[in-house]
């Protein structure tokens, strides 16, 4: 796709940034989403290239990041247990529980095994009836529906021995948290461009115009998220508060209503704890009681867990956008992506790994 | 976590596609993908499934508008489509 190419393009980008400087006057705080935004944001410098009083701060946009401790802590005591093998996206597997994380129980004789799709997972249960899989679910509403499709076809096709531990969150609870939390003095935000693909924009709406928030839609190449910031800035300096999509060749304004029916037959929402956050009022999917026997916490007893976080880390303070990675003790200290503390450090996408990354001094 | 790619279908069976990138294939899965799809389409692809067909018009527009705004140079060519 030789179209990308042109996103790239060094010359483009310090022709928009020029034109970006040409129309901002105004203090705006402006918060990306997504942990692919972060990516894109460190790997290209776009935050050093901005005028000063733009700022770029990360928010709940990976979801390994915000699952909390519990939530490691499940899926870690279903992995000892003798009969069951784990199937997971590799992301998972190295973000500290408690005390444990999946990657050290597979070194102790776990049966863990790494993923690409939910389909591997459900594949690895048709391809061996005497073996009991469990998924671990995790991501928001661009990989909610993906599980979704799996779980309804394991009950088309009478598997019997494959589950779902559901940790999936959906966004916009958490970002209704973050424009009622007077603190932040968000400006903008920068959408995340795949789970706009499946919700559409209408949940953005509430944002613009109850709270005068504008919200833009971003692609994840580097022209796109500087054209999102562009009209984000002008809609400032003109005192707006829209929903726009700037993504407009992965968005529709209407989101995927067929991945949307998927979710929403299979999963339902519930209350959800988010690392930083607490508990959001229907911000989490359980399994509905249709697919009841592909829920892995009905299926499985898993003994009740007594969290604990790591002692100094302030993953959640990041996670709001409150304080950025240096403000933390840990930071390249004890806390690094090759011994990771923090939720934060351990994604790719996380913003403490991306501060460490292309920030680090 | 939420990456997608975009791929090129190059074989249809069902609800499994086989789609292409730089030379390398791999199935997806059709699933949950509203709209209808054919051989040589683009598709946004996550975790194995086709989240969203590509819309190589609103993909050129774009590039148009930066040209436009005389972000892109004007004698960069004129071919922005899906190849």
């Amino acid at each position: 796709m030789e179209y990308i190419d042109r996103y790239r393009d060094p010359e483009s980008i310090e022709r928009l940034v020029a034109q970006i400087r040409a129309i901002s006057r105004k203090q705006a705080k402006l918060m990306e989403v997504c942990g692919t935004h972060t990516v894109t944001i460190g790997r290209n410098g776009i935050r050093e290239i901005l005028p000063r009083h733009i700022s770029l701060i990360s928010g709940p946009g990976c979801p390994v990041c915000v699952t909390p401790v519990e939530a490691i802590d499940r899926a870690v005591a279903l992995a000892q247990k003798q009969d069951v093998t784990i199937a997971t996206f590799g992301d998972l597997i190295r973000v500290p529980g408690s005390e444990t994380t999946l990657l050290r129980q597979r070194g102790e004789g776990a049966d863990i095994r790494i993923v690409y799709s939910a389909y591997d997972a459900l594949h690895l249960a048709q391809e061996d009836g005497g073996r009991q899989v469990v998924f671990l679910g995790i991501g928001f509403e661009t990989t909610a529906p993906t599980v979704a499709a799996v779980i309804r076809r394991a009950k088309e096709t009478g598997v019997r021995n494959f589950a779902v531990l559901s940790m999936h969150k959906v966004l916009p609870p958490a970002l209704m948290a973050l424009v009622e939390s007077p603190q932040l003095g968000i400006d903008g935000f920068i959408c995340p461009g795949h789970v706009t693909t499946i919700i559409g924009i209408e949940p953005y709406e509430t944002i613009a115009d109850d709270f005068h928030v504008p919200c833009v839609v971003a692609g994840f190449e580097p022209l796109d998220v500087l054209e999102a910031v562009g009209l984000l800035v002008r809609q400032i300096e003109m005192g707006e508060a829209r929903v726009e999509i700037q993504y407009r060749r992965g968005v529709s304004p209407d989101g995927n209503p067929k991945a949307r029916a998927v979710m929403e037959e299979v999963f339902e929402p519930c209350d959800s704890v988010w690392r930083g956050f607490g508990l959001l009022p229907k911000s989490g999917l359980r399994i509905s009681d249709s697919y009841a026997d592909f829920d892995a916490t009905r299926k499985y007893e898993i003994a009740p867990v007594n969290p604990r976080e790591p002692e100094g880390c302030i993953c959640g303070d990041i996670l709001r956008g409150l304080r950025q990675p240096p403000d933390c003790p840990l930071f390249q200290t004890t806390c690094r992506p090759d011994s990771p503390v923090g939720a934060c450090m351990v994604s790719s996408e996380g913003t403490c790994a991306a501060y460490y990354k292309y920030y680090r001094r | 976590m939420c990456l997608g790619i975009p791929m090129q279908i190059r074989r249809i069976d069902g609800n499994v596609a086989e789609a292409a990138l730089s030379g390398t294939t791999r199935p997806v899965y059709l699933d949950i993908l509203g709209e209808e799809v054919r051989v040589g389409d683009y598709v946004i692809v996550h975790a194995g499934f086709a989240i969203h067909k590509i819309d190589e018009r609103e993909a050129g527009e774009t590039l148009d508008l930066f040209r436009e705004a005389g972000i892109l140079d004007l004698d960069s060519g004129t071919d922005h489509g899906v190849h």
